[in-house]
């Protein structure tokens, strides 16, 4: 295999990995705050949606990235009405959510533009292109490190480098500022939080409000920049994917890095090599797709090191005496 | 915190005592039906030690949680420094300058002792300067109140005395100026409790107010200035420590005359009927609770093991009681019971003439949602007394014998359809002493049997377990109350860290003694 192969893969493991990456950036803020939140592929679902429709309509991406964000925030929402003000079962809210979402989703795409609950291509201005980094094309010939600005780093849209900057962003304020301390603490002991005179609830759906613009950024980066449109059930699993990733991080943000693009990676050869022929056996393509829960079962099972999730993940905070 | 000078604010106000520092005025609070308090009322003076005592159930968490935001008052008002002051939520209570030490504490465990001190009273949004700023203070506080802790040590590897410093550190550290203790002895040794007096010593002598709610009366007499009893939802009496004694309240908490010492004849122990020899057992972790216990319990003795929770007794208890593997030899009436949980379980344990009181009778005693009679039945269901025929129960059998049942141990309401939640702790705690005792086992395993119950009960239920001494049975009591132990027990063993520290004759040791075997240390050395 040729270096520019090599290059080229990693460069489809970022794209790939990206959307993982700012859903499980999502999912951490919910969780790290002590809500689970299953339903990331929802929300990013209908991000997807509503940006890919309304850039398609104003012919501007950036507007429909603003409407994504806000689709994605109304499910949030959603979800913290029901998981914390009305302290319902977490996972049956994000359930829930799942499936509004995959079923609004088509139902409206169908009444707007009648293409079987897709959106029309998108083009110009209504996608996000990708930028091209200062001297990118002139140290192409630069052996070795040359292909490497060109090819992987630089040649990715906004959004791409919005999400990496993310991931230092999302460590400092989790473990530099009051609102970090707070949310990791509501995690793991709301009561400690509520007696020392903070409101959970609002620290809760603070913490939901940011999962919701983050999956809201995954889901238009899916149908505005990664692809060129909405199609039907377009997240195929990237949310629960992230879920996993999660879990593979222990809830830390550059181990989510890590796990996110490892998952990239293998999204990356699974789409270049349907089938790997080690020469005794031939593994499938459905094997590489179905990696990322199958290696997320073994982490769970404690194998590498205990995964241990915030404490009171799950669980409604209601006041004790 | 400087005092201001009594005797000059005195000049001006118009009554001749200095103003409380807390007053409650006709404070009630109802739970649906429930007055959980009614028109209470109560001064509490600067600078005091301030005892409240009363029963479970009495009210005492309630009215300290009206005082910390938690529930709102339906009547009444709380005056601060005479000022009249409203407590909607908990920041208005730090604000009012109180501060709470609750019976379980509030920590996040896997954050260091300063980030939850700081936790909620950070200086801005970044945290940098404001553990910085809580690093000096601490230093300053734990030099001026004996309050040490390591700044950077994590919760979860802490002691339990120093987890309830930290709680105590992050009250000072919002300069709380009231601070209410609940139960705060619960959890520790006698000698953690000896600091935490002292500590508590110092911080009356900087002028702090304390509040102290405790069902211990011993505590009481020893360190508070004046007390309050609660009985049923209301303020009965308050009194001067000096002027009271532990009878006097125990009375006042009860409603009647109790007896505070256990009245037993000496054991006259007869054949071994539990040897228990190299016990050993894991956790789920692979941790090793227990290394190497060995006891007996002879019929007609108690043999109480003292310690603090969490050093092997529950572990013990469970093995014993047939839901816990381990390894080593246990013998009753001289026949090995397995151990590996393969070929025994609680039934086979019931068989071999062990009963069992858990420790955690919610969780391992009772069903809540279950009726009483229903519950009564648990783990004897298989009798044949029980059964109508080969399929169906003798349901009508066993609610008159529930009902009879209630009515020899007192439970209140003798009602045996009522659901087991909807008892008091205490009268759960009879239904569940009734049923293991009423089976005359050879042996009874009894865990924690009074935590959480009343005084009146307490005193019932061990008249109980004597009894069922004195009818030549063995009793293996798990106590962390040193009281309870050293009353109940004819022999008494310390548990720590999984070992047996010594054995001892309660009339031949003192609690100084047994608190330095509890704190792992021996205590003819020390």
């Amino acid at each position: 295999m040729s270096f520019e192969s090599y290059v080229s893969i990693l460069d489809s493991t970022v794209r790939l990995g990206t959307p993982l990456l700012l859903a499980c950036l999502a999912g951490l803020f919910s969780e790290r705050s002590g809500v689970f939140d299953i339903g990331l592929e929802g929300k990013m679902l209908v991000a997807a949606f509503l940006s890919a429709a309304v850039a398609y309509t104003t012919g501007s991406a950036w507007l429909g990235l603003l409407a994504g964000i806000a689709g994605s925030l109304v499910f949030s929402a959603i979800h913290g009405l029901a998981s914390i003000t009305f302290r319902g079962n977490q996972l049956i809210s994000g359930v829930a959510i799942n499936m509004l979402a995959s079923g609004i989703t088509v139902l409206v795409g169908q009444n707007w533009f009648h293409q079987g609950g897709g959106t029309p291509a998108l083009s110009g201005a209504a996608r996000f292109r990708d930028m091209t980094l200062p001297f990118a094309n002139e140290l192409r010939d630069v052996p070795f490190l040359g292909p490497i600005y060109a090819e992987l780093i630089s040649g990715h849209s906004v959004l791409v480098y919005l999400a990496f900057l993310l991931v230092p962003a999302t460590w400092w304020v989790l473990y530099r500022t009051r609102f970090g301390l707070r949310l990791r603490a509501v995690g793991e002991n709301p009561a400690a939080v509520d007696t020392a005179g903070v409101s959970v609830v609002a620290l809760r759906y603070a913490a939901l409000a940011i999962a919701g613009v983050l999956c809201g950024i995954a889901g238009s980066y899916l149908s505005t920049a990664l692809a060129a449109g909405f199609g039907r059930e377009m997240t195929a699993g990237r949310g629960y994917i992230a879920l996993a990733a999660l879990i593979f991080a222990k809830w830390r943000p550059w181990q989510a890095l890590g796990s996110t693009m490892f998952f990239g990676f293998l999204a990356a050869v699974s789409i270049r090599y349907p089938t790997i022929d080690l020469g005794v056996l031939v593994i499938p393509n459905e094997f590489m797709d179905n990696l990322p829960y199958i290696l997320t079962v073994v982490v769970l099972a404690g194998f590498v090191g205990k995964a241990i999730p915030p404490r009171a993940g799950g669980e409604p905070y209601v006041k004790e005496r | 915190m400087a005092m201001g000078d009594p005797q000059g604010r005195q000049a001006t106000a118009a009554p001749a005592t200095s103003v409380p520092v807390l007053e409650l005025r006709g404070i009630s609070k109802a739970f649906g039906p429930v007055q959980a308090n009614k028109d209470i009322s109560l001064q509490v003076a600067r600078g005091a030690i301030h005892g409240i005592i009363g029963e479970n159930g009495a009210g005492k968490s309630t009215l300290m949680s009206i005082l910390y935001g938690f529930y709102k008052a339906d009547a009444g008002e709380i005056l601060i420094n005479g000022k009249v002051t409203h407590i909607p939520d908990s920041q208005s209570a730090i604000r009012a300058g109180i501060g709470m030490v609750f019976q379980h504490f509030k920590l996040v465990q896997n954050f260091t002792v300063l980030e939850n001190v700081v936790l909620g009273a950070e200086e801005g949004a970044l945290l940098g300067p404001s553990l910085a700023k809580a690093r000096k203070v601490l230093t300053h506080l734990a030099q001026e109140y004996e309050l040490h802790v390591d700044p950077d040590a994590l919760i979860e590897n802490l002691s339990v005395g120093h987890q309830q410093r930290v709680e105590i550190l992050k009250a000072l550290y919002r300069q709380a100026d009231i601070l209410i203790l609940d139960e705060p002895t619960g959890v520790l040794t006698p000698a953690e409790a000896d600091h935490l007096f002292r500590i508590l010593a110092n911080l009356k002598r900087e002028g702090k107010t304390i509040i102290l709610i405790t069902h211990k009366l011993r505590e009481i007499m020893e360190i508070t200035d004046t007390v309050s009893v609660m009985r049923r939802g209301q303020m009965t009496t308050t009194v001067k420590t000096a002027e009271t004694n532990p009878e006097q309240l125990a009375e006042l908490m009860v409603g009647r005359k109790v007896l505070l010492r256990v009245e037993k004849q000496p054991a006259t122990p007869g054949r071994t009927v539990l040897e228990v020899q190299d016990l050993r057992v894991k956790d789920r972790f692979g941790v090793e609770r227990l290394k190497g216990v060995s006891l007996h319990v002879r019929a007609g003795e108690i043999l109480g093991i003292a310690g603090v929770a969490g050093n092997g007794q529950t572990e013990l208890l469970e093995v014993l009681g047939g839901f816990a593997t381990g390894t080593g030899t246990v013998r009753m009436n001289g026949k090995p019971i397995d151990l590996s949980g393969r070929h025994a379980d609680g039934q086979t344990r019931r068989r071999d003439g062990i009963a069992h009181v858990p420790e955690d009778r919610q969780r391992l005693g009772l069903i809540m949602d279950f009726t009483a009679w229903e519950n009564v039945a648990f783990g004897y269901h298989n009798d044949p007394a029980y059964q109508k025929n080969r399929f169906i129960m003798d349901n009508a059998g066993l609610l008159r014998e529930t009902a009879a049942k209630m009515q020899r141990f007192d439970v209140r309401p003798p009602d045996p359809r009522l659901a087991a939640k909807n008892f008091s702790g205490g009268n759960q705690q009879k239904i569940v002493v009734a049923r293991e005792i009423e089976r005359n086992p050879d042996l009874l395993l009894i865990g924690q049997p009074t935590r959480g119950v009343d005084i009146g009960a307490i005193e019932f239920i061990h008249q109980q377990i004597v009894k069922l001494r004195d009818a030549g049975k063995a009793i293996l009591l798990v106590s962390v109350e040193l009281d309870e132990i050293l009353s109940l027990s004819d022999r008494v063993a310390v548990m720590f860290d999984g070992r047996i520290m010594g054995e001892r004759i309660p009339g031949e040791t003192d609690e100084r003694e047994l608190g330095l075997l509890m704190a792992g240390m021996n205590g003819k050395a020390a």
